[in-house]
């Protein structure tokens, strides 16, 4: 029997119809998913009680592909087709890439957006995300006991554009109906303003794996405002792995290492990290495929001074929010901290030197995010009256158009909070001039050769007048996801032309039918379990009304050749439903039917003859 | 008349009521709907209605109202864990079959 669970007064689903909605965290390093049942938040566990899932994928030449645990642990054997940290090169270019890391991934630079070569084939950012999100999805539908009507899936503040499309690209593809993206301090913001009630004016610090986000928002009454955000989309906790990794070759006078030895040091670099939150000191040791040992002791003492750095870089972002949101530190009531780098005592330390107060921690940095974004599903997916909360977000970077000279015209900028809709007028430079380049950008430098460019279009048919004289009204219009939709309309005629901003990656048609097909295998793999779950149904319902059949009547009408056997033949079907060939199952299904037929005929005879004795013609006539 | 919470789903909900910070109990109910005529519903009560027939089980006062006890008399109310998934399940006396999945039933 289905398994109900509490709802709020009066939001009692029909049956059949639940609203299972999730929020799901997508983050650099480990990726979460939560859902609000019987009014509490909660992040699902697997099978065997982990929360965290790494945002780890690794494909090999036939098998299927592996996610989490299981393709972490490989990380070091199988660097080439093992893919850690995929959200850095999520809607990027090779040339977006900084050189911040030694990747050990072939990559190959599609238009728009790079690609890694591995065993399965050339995969792009966005399928390996997707590969991550429908294991949790997997995850979610287990547990919920349901298909899910949507989820909300958090990005950092700072995506563009082209990151934030990439990411519901990766959702679709992964069989996810995103109700919303949100940025992830608002999510933060949610789980911290709902659980625990505070007001006032916040500080969300997130130092993640990869990224680093500062955010200040205010709560009043149960409404988020996010008054600025900042923050450096290329650092977070992987830096600190690749200092302590640099560190390791210093002292140890290493060079050339191959791939398979930089993944290794990598990872022990991590785990002496996680290890120096608890302990003063810790040891790194490791065997290279080169026969040279590494043993080796740091102290969190050296580890905060060749970090400093990097957690200074995080500081002068904030800085610049407390400028944009024109506040002090003394109106900072609380710092909330996000992410598992946050868990790094000099980190804390540093935050809390910098706002003159102690950061809260008092909810997990890894599951605050996936909790905020459930609590907000719930609620879009209709569980919860939707008044009860408004969320506000911004845009992270000012959107614009390119006028004469080459030059950024800001439309809407930055810190808006959204749904946002702007318009401004433009006019024709030359005399005659009959149409007129619409270049949509999107960044705060002046300069359009600085900014990076979304879309371009074309109005055509304004009718020739004097420079200066057509009216071109140009409007941009942000919907609540962020997403960017543009117009220019000439006032005089009302010519029209609009564009939705498509992802500047631009995934070319022999992308799309590949990602298309790859999922027609999934779709293949997903029937085959299912046909096997039918025929194990109607295998075991065959099994209980043989046996029933034979308690009540097998001793009268069976012989004890008969009932041997049906006994036989029960008992493959039994073997076969516990294994998993479907077709195997039909057909002891079928056999055992077979050797049943007689049975079944003489007992529906019975039947027959027990209704009818003692009844006169007539009288069975007469009931006809 | 009765309706009880086994202690394990009395133990749950009184978990979900604190961690909710509000409401006065648990309400149980019955409504028409479903592929077998019937279906349950199970919600957090924030106030009393005038004729709630109130029980007090394990601690957890249980709000059902007149129409939908007849359907649920003698019901008992258990928390229980399959797997991955969990949640509570009735069990009802009263009903003559359900469909597959329980989820509604006729009496």
């Amino acid at each position: 029997m289905a398994l109900l669970q509490i709802f709020e007064p009066g939001m009692s689903t029909a049956p059949h119809q639940h609203r299972l909605a999730v929020g799901i965290d997508l983050g650099t390093t480990n990726s979460l998913v939560a859902s609000v049942r019987n009014g509490v938040s909660a992040v699902i566990n697997d099978e065997q009680g982990r929360g965290l899932l790494p945002s780890v994928a690794r494909y090999s030449v036939d098998g299927p592909v592996e996610v989490g645990y299981g393709a972490q642990a490989k990380q070091s054997e199988d660097p080439h087709n093992t893919i850690v940290s995929v959200k850095r090169f999520m809607g990027r270019g090779l040339s977006d890439l900084q050189k911040t890391i030694d990747t050990p991934y072939r990559f190959v630079d599609a238009p728009g957006m790079v690609q890694i070569k591995t065993a399965a084939g050339v995969k792009s950012p966005v399928e390996v995300s997707a590969d991550v999100l429908k294991t949790l999805r997997v995850r979610a539908e287990t547990a919920l006991g349901g298909d899910l009507v949507g989820a909300v899936i958090t990005v950092p503040a700072y995506f563009d554009d082209a990151q934030r499309q990439a990411t519901k690209d990766a959702a679709k593809l992964a069989g996810i109906n995103v109700l919303r993206l949100l940025n992830e301090p608002t999510a933060a913001a949610v789980a911290y303003g709902l659980d625990n009630a505070s007001e006032g004016v916040y500080a969300v610090y997130d130092l993640g794996g990869g990224t680093f986000d500062i955010s200040i928002l205010r709560l009043t009454r149960g409404v988020f405002e996010v008054l600025a955000t900042n923050g450096d989309s290329a650092l977070g906790g992987d830096d600190f792995d690749q200092r302590i990794y640099c560190w390791i070759l210093e002292q140890t006078k290493l060079s050339s290492l191959g791939a398979h030895d930089v993944r290794l040091l990598l990872t022990k670099a991590r785990e002496a990290k996680e290890a120096l939150t608890k302990h003063p000191e810790t040891a790194i040791t490791a065997v290279l495929s080169t026969g040279q040992i590494v043993d080796l002791i740091l102290t969190s003492l050296s580890f905060a001074g060749m970090t400093e750095n990097l957690v200074n870089k995080t500081l002068s972002p904030t800085r610049k929010a407390m400028r944009d949101a024109g506040l002090g530190i003394e109106d900072i009531k609380g710092v909330v901290m996000v992410g598992g780098s946050t868990r790094m005592p000099h980190v804390r330390r540093a935050v809390g030197e910098f706002f003159l107060q102690n950061p809260l921690t008092n909810l997990d940095p890894d599951k605050v995010v996936a909790i905020g974004a459930s609590i907000q599903a719930n609620i879009l997916a209709g569980n919860r009256s939707a008044d009860e909360m408004l969320l506000l977000d911004v845009i992270p970077l000012s959107l614009g158009i390119e006028t004469m000279g080459g030059i950024t015209e800001k439309i809407i900028p930055r810190n808006s909070t959204i749904p946002a809709a702007r318009a401004q007028k433009f006019t024709t430079f030359k005399d005659g001039q009959t149409a007129m380049m619409i270049h949509v950008l999107q960044g705060e430098r002046e300069l359009v050769s600085d900014c990076r460019s979304l879309a371009k279009f074309e109005l055509r048919g304004i009718p020739p007048m004097v420079a200066g004289a057509a009216r071109i009204l140009v409007t941009f219009q942000v919907d609540a996801d962020g997403l960017l939709s543009v117009s220019a309309r000439e006032q005089s005629t009302d010519v029209e032309t609009r564009v939705e901003v498509k992802p500047s990656y631009g995934l070319s048609d022999v992308e799309i039918t590949r990602m298309l097909q790859d999922s027609y295998l999934y779709a293949q793999e997903d029937m085959a379990a299912r046909t096997l779950r039918e025929q194990q149904t109607e295998g075991n319902r065959l099994l209980e009304a043989t046996e029933s059949a034979v308690a009540e009547s097998g001793g009268a009408l069976l012989t004890a050749k008969e009932l041997a056997d049906i006994s036989l033949a029960m008992a493959t079907l039994r073997e076969t439903i516990a294994g998993d060939n479907h077709r195997a199952i039909k057909m002891a299904a079928e056999s055992l039917n077979q050797v049943t037929s007689d049975f079944a005929a003489r007992r529906m005879d019975m039947s027959v003859r027990q209704a009818l004795s003692g009844h006169r013609l007539e009288e069975i006539a007469a009931s006809l | 008349m009765a309706v009880t919470l086994t202690s394990s789903a009395a133990d749950r909900v009184q978990k979900f009521l604190i961690q909710r910070a509000s409401g006065v109990g648990l309400r149980l109910g019955v409504r028409t709907s479903g592929c077998s005529g019937l279906a349950y519903t199970l919600e957090f009560a924030d106030e009393f209605n005038a004729d709630d027939i109130k029980f007090e089980s394990c601690g957890v006062t249980v709000l059902v109202d007149p129409k939908s006890l007849a359907y649920l008399d003698g019901t008992e109310l258990d928390f229980v864990r399959e797997g991955l998934n969990e949640g509570f399940k009735f069990n009802n006396p009263n009903i003559k079959n359900q469909c597959g999945c329980g989820e509604s039933f006729n009496v």
